[in-house]
């Protein structure tokens, strides 16, 4: 297959030569998926948190709901993120369709259930292992779950490094949302739905390894700062 | 440590996403067609207009099917699509407030180079379509609701032919670019409009086999939403496009458009 050289190729070429449609694309897409991420992290870390530490009726229920959303897929997201943010939908009147605001709000959808499942799984071991020195601190379940996140943040990293990785590779909902709109809403995942439309594939392949690339400097970065900040703590 | 991190990192972030929604002047959102997006007719047409006005077209590339409802829920402020028929309904229902010729190119029969059906030696469209039928040869459908699925539907209805549910009709349901690639993969003839095809690269054993017949004619129409219906449409900018693409110097810019040398749209005079 030469296919495959060839992507390759003009993989390298893009990256040496720091193409500036490129690069504004690729800005873009970190710009939207770290502010979902971001926003994620407030909201889904938290929610994990207190489905593991609160005790309520129907708490095994909602674990299960949760674990169940990160499966949703991200074309049903766009579309009911779309039909909310339609001029002729609820939230119409603030004109967010095909904006860089509506790509957020469809990936925050998508990470938050994603964040929240691996939050619940990590603090809920955490809670198993001190639950009764807290209880002996008396501590409320609010504290508890303050407690518990702060000491939970260098596992913790992984769910945001996961929303990170589903917010900047999902297609289905930014391409619904946002419209692939050039110089507006093009991200790296829309692009190569377009480029592979145009048949164009050593190109949609190149792009490809562009995201795959930066992924990885994004979790070699995260990897680097944990070691770091864990060391100065020892 | 964690926090002092986050409370730098916040700002950032919101001056980010203000940064995100800045755009330089006026804006419109057009809502058209993977034809005229995929060709590079707009990369080609665009920029000259939003030289001469200073407003930036944003476009948002569907289906016709698509684009008209995009446009009848408010979410555009013009269409630009293929399907006069349905076009004109559009303008009748009250969604549309007028609607205007622009330019016109044409559909073209694809299939495997082999030509199992016999289609390049067919006298009419219509032959063609009765002849892939007869021999039960391989046919990606769009089946989107698009333009050119429109156009599909209407010649295998002319022929008095229903491919629906047949084994060998693939209704691929997605765009005119992942059909093509469809086609290409299985060998299967398709019906597509010339500038997807004339941009399309994968194209493997495919080639043009049926072309220049007359019921192949592929029109394309401009239309503004109706602001009666949606108040929020950006009529004036909106209409300076359309009076502009309308205009002799737009119908220029979509002359000159070419690739690999050839005219892909021709302008059409506004009756």
């Amino acid at each position: 297959m030469g296919g495959f050289s060839q992507a390759f190729a003009e993989a390298f070429v893009l990256l040496w030569r720091f193409d500036a449609q490129v690069l504004e694309i690729v800005l873009r897409s970190l710009q939207v998926s770290s502010l979902a991420v971001l926003i994620g992290t407030a909201v889904g870390l938290p929610l994990g948190a207190c489905l593991a530490v609160g005790q309520f009726p129907g708490k095994q229920t909602a674990a299960v709901i949760i674990n169940g959303f990160m499966g949703l897929p991200s074309v049903v997201v766009g579309v009911v993120v779309y039909l909310a943010l339609s001029r002729s939908g609820p939230m119409g009147e603030f004109g967010l369709l095909y904006t860089p605001s509506a790509m957020v709000i469809a990936q925050v959808v998508l990470v938050v259930p994603l964040m929240a499942a691996i939050a619940r799984q990590v603090v809920e071991d955490a809670w198993r292992n001190y639950q009764e020195e807290l209880a002996a601190l008396r501590f409320g379940w609010w504290d508890t779950v303050r407690v518990l996140l702060h000491d939970c943040r260098f596992s913790l990293s992984v769910a945001v490094l996961a929303g990170l990785g589903r917010a900047m590779s999902e297609v289905g909902a930014v391409m619904i949302v946002g419209g692939n709109i050039d110089r507006a809403t093009r991200v790296m995942t829309t692009a190569i739905a377009l480029e592979t439309s145009k048949g164009d594939l050593p190109l949609a392949i190149a792009l490809g390894i562009v995201l795959l690339v930066l992924i990885l400097l994004l979790n070699a970065g995260a990897f680097a700062l944990r070691t770091t900040v864990m060391r100065r703590f020892e | 440590m964690a926090s002092g991190v986050l409370k730098r990192l916040i700002p950032a972030l919101a001056l980010s996403a203000a940064a995100l929604t800045v755009q330089a002047g006026e804006s419109i959102t057009l809502a058209s067609t993977t034809s005229t997006e995929n060709s590079g007719l707009f990369g080609y047409i665009l920029p000259i207009f939003e030289k001469a006005s200073g407003i930036q077209v944003n476009v948002v590339a569907l289906g016709t099917g698509q684009a008209l409802d995009v446009g009848k829920r408010g979410d555009a402020d013009a269409l630009l699509v293929h399907d006069r028929a349905k076009e004109e309904s559009f303008v009748a229902e009250g969604y549309g407030a007028y609607r205007k010729d622009v330019m016109y190119n044409d559909f073209v029969i694809v299939g495997p180079a082999a030509d199992p059906a016999g289609v390049a030696g067919a006298k009419t469209a219509d032959e063609a379509f009765a002849k892939i039928a007869d021999s039960g040869s391989t046919f990606a459908s769009r089946a989107d609701r698009s333009g050119t699925h429109a156009a599909e539907l209407r010649f295998w209805k002319a022929v008095g032919k229903d491919p629906e549910g047949k084994p060998w009709y693939k209704a691929s349901g997605s765009g005119m670019g992942a059909t093509l690639n469809m086609a290409a993969g299985v060998g299967a003839y398709t019906l597509s409009d010339r500038g997807s095809w004339a941009n399309f690269k994968n194209r493997q054993d495919l080639k043009i086999l049926f072309q220049g017949d007359p019921q192949l004619y592929n029109p394309y129409g401009v239309i503004l939403i109706n602001p009666a219906k949606h108040p929020h449409v950006k009529k004036a900018a909106a209409e300076r496009f359309i009076d502009w693409i309308t205009s002799d110097a737009g119908h220029q810019a979509i002359a000159d458009f070419k690739l690999n040398g050839e005219q892909l749209f021709f302008p059409l005079k506004a009756k």
